[in-house]
């Protein structure tokens, strides 16, 4: 009777996981969703699961905001399978209408938040930096945040006319949010639609995500001005001392000083460290917007008039073959 | 068995120059003067996969872009880069498009192209860099497919086999034909026009279309049928100003690890 108008104001949040572990982009979003759902002034957090019989995953996304969860657990449901994961949330969202739906910008998830966004007609704002909702050309809406040609520009996205508002966000993004015990409902979910064009052949693990970039506490990033010592000796020596992981610039990339996934900026990784440190990074628009979210960034570079120093916590006006060495010697002192 | 396959093309900044462009906050508009335009070099690849494709299977290679007239150089290139004829959707009515509208556009166009077995796409531009186009177009058209693809295998001449990237590895996937694929930049190292090539390019043809051409509702593309819309522009700033420190190696490195041990950072 009235549940038209409490699905209304739903946040939903796809819910990506492997192997027992929901991705982290999905339960940063789960704060976001929080947070917006406050904006609206009431309303639900629910996310959808797939392919998951897991109490604990279930759990997990109660605990870190959902106040729903709906589940799809069958075995004909691969996560892999973007056709059958398209036409189930096409008609769950369809059934339920969400006001907003937010998906991580990952290789799976992009893709099923376009089809959908296709199939259902409405818009899709991807790679978002900030999400919030405010009051535009008289209506309250959902707010995307993104960068545009090259991070050089913010642009600003709404969805005025077609529902449900969705964006993808990046990992690194947002941060999860503090897990707190709380109970919700689990909505088991029938998957109708079972016939799909994809065959998955296999599914191959070569990397541990959890050491991955965007997961690091602590990530020394190097640029191009490192080619004044010669490559990435020191970015390496350094990263050691902090225990943290090793990154570079698009110029880092094309010198072969890094692999791909180890890039940093708009067209690579995103990252929120808690310690970002960066040398001889001049801090391109591009790069400037993959690590915004960063708590702290202490940058290295010869060149005081750099952009880097204008989104650096603290600065450090000097030549690389002349700081690197003595700070690697310092903090090596201090661990010691 | 040939293969005809369509390659999806954006014309963007000089990925150099995107640093150039900037806003005009008087008439919130960017001026984009002086920054030359490039084929998106993720198309590049799209495209020299195609033509490899030609060359095993035999077939025709189009490519097909929506744009300002000025876009036209880009088909030119692919032209000289060995493509067999080329496409050009232009018209006010497709100015302003999102990615739902773009598609829609695209779709309008291959539609009336006729046959055709695969359409290629890269993965992403470097400009808005959604990568969402080549998904939407796969849905216009009623056909499966698959992103983030390093690697193409044929398998029988009617299906594929795709070795697409995600975060911890990379999936195969098994794809019938029509499909939609878009790939990344590692899946080749695109050609360069030769002069033959260039100098071939008058003789082939690079059809005009507009919105009546290609039979599409002027209400589903561009600005009109763009479900999103940018409300606010304005010049990033990453504005976190904090301390600068300059002087001898030694100050300098002592100010910063003091301030990383006062903030608790060691």
């Amino acid at each position: 009777m009235n549940s038209q108008a409490k699905d209304r104001s739903q946040v939903w949040v796809w819910a990506e996981h492997y192997q027992e572990k929901l991705a982290k982009v999905s339960l940063g979003l789960l704060g976001k969703a929080c947070e917006l759902c406050q904006q609206l002034g009431g309303g639900e957090v629910a996310s959808v699961l797939v392919r998951s019989d897991s109490q604990q995953l279930v759990a997990e996304l109660i605990d870190h905001g959902s106040d729903k969860v709906y589940l799809a657990n069958d075995t004909c449901l691969s996560p892999f399978d973007t056709e059958l994961c398209t036409y189930l949330m096409t008609e769950l969202i369809q059934s339920h209408q969400p006001e907003i739906v937010l998906w991580g910008a990952t290789s799976m998830g992009r893709e099923i938040a376009s089809r959908v966004a296709a199939k259902l007609g409405t818009g899709l704002t991807a790679h978002c930096i900030d999400l919030y909702l405010d009051e535009v050309s008289g209506r309250r809406q959902l707010v995307a945040v993104v960068p545009g040609w090259g991070g050089n520009l913010t642009l600003k996205i709404i969805c005025p006319h077609r529902r449900p508002q969705m964006a993808t966000v990046k990992p690194g993004i947002f941060p999860p949010p503090q897990p707190r015990k709380r109970s919700g409902d689990v909505i088991p979910v029938e998957v109708k639609d079972r016939s799909s064009r994809l065959d998955i052949v296999e599914v191959v693990e070569e990397r541990d995500e959890t050491a991955s970039l965007e997961q690091a506490e602590v990530v020394v990033v190097g640029g191009w001005g490192l080619n004044s010592l010669g490559g990435f000796q020191a970015v390496n020596e350094l990263a050691q001392v902090l225990k943290g992981s090793v990154a570079g610039t698009r110029p880092a990339l094309d010198a072969g000083w890094i692999p791909a996934e180890r890039m940093i900026g708009q067209s690579g990784k995103t990252v929120a460290p808690r310690l970002l440190v960066t040398l001889g990074v001049s801090g391109a628009a591009q790069f400037a917007t993959a690590v915004l979210s960063s708590k702290l960034i202490l940058a290295v570079d010869r060149n005081p008039q750099a952009p880097i120093f204008e989104m650096a916590d603290i600065g450090i006006v000097g030549d690389l073959q002349d700081v690197l060495p003595l700070l690697i010697d310092r903090l090596r002192a201090i661990n010691r | 068995m040939p293969c005809d396959i369509v390659v999806c093309m954006k014309q963007v900044p000089h990925p150099d120059y995107l640093g150039k462009i900037l806003l005009d906050p008087a008439r919130g508009t960017i001026t984009r003067e002086g920054v030359p335009a490039v084929i998106n070099p993720g198309d590049r690849n799209a495209l020299e996969e195609a033509l490899r494709i030609r060359e095993k299977f035999s077939g025709r290679v189009v490519v097909i872009t929506m744009g300002p007239p000025q876009a036209r150089k880009a088909l030119e290139e692919a032209l000289a880069m060995d493509a067999d004829t080329a496409v050009h959707l232009c018209d006010q009515a497709f100015a302003g498009a999102d990615t739902l509208a773009t598609a829609q556009a695209l779709a309008c166009g291959i539609r009336k192209l006729g046959h055709f077995d695969l359409v290629l796409c890269g993965d992403a531009t470097i400009d808005s860099g959604t990568g969402q186009v080549a998904v939407q177009l796969a849905e216009f058209l009623d056909l499966p497919c698959i992103t983030n693809v390093e690697q193409l295998t044929f398998e029988n001449g009617r299906s594929l086999l795709a070795k697409r990237i995600w975060e911890r590895g990379y999936v195969r996937v098994r794809i019938k034909l029509p499909a939609v694929i878009a790939v990344t930049d590692k899946i080749n190292q695109p050609r360069l026009p030769t002069i033959l090539g260039i100098m071939a390019v008058t003789q082939k043809e690079i059809k005009n279309w507009n919105a009546a051409d290609i039979s599409a509702d002027v209400s589903q593309v561009g600005l009109s049928g763009s479900p999103t819309r940018v409300f606010e522009m304005s010049q990033f700033h990453a504005g976190r100003q904090g301390e600068i420190l300059q002087g001898s190696p030694e100050e300098v490195v002592t100010g910063a690890i003091d301030r990383l041990m006062k903030l608790e950072m060691l």
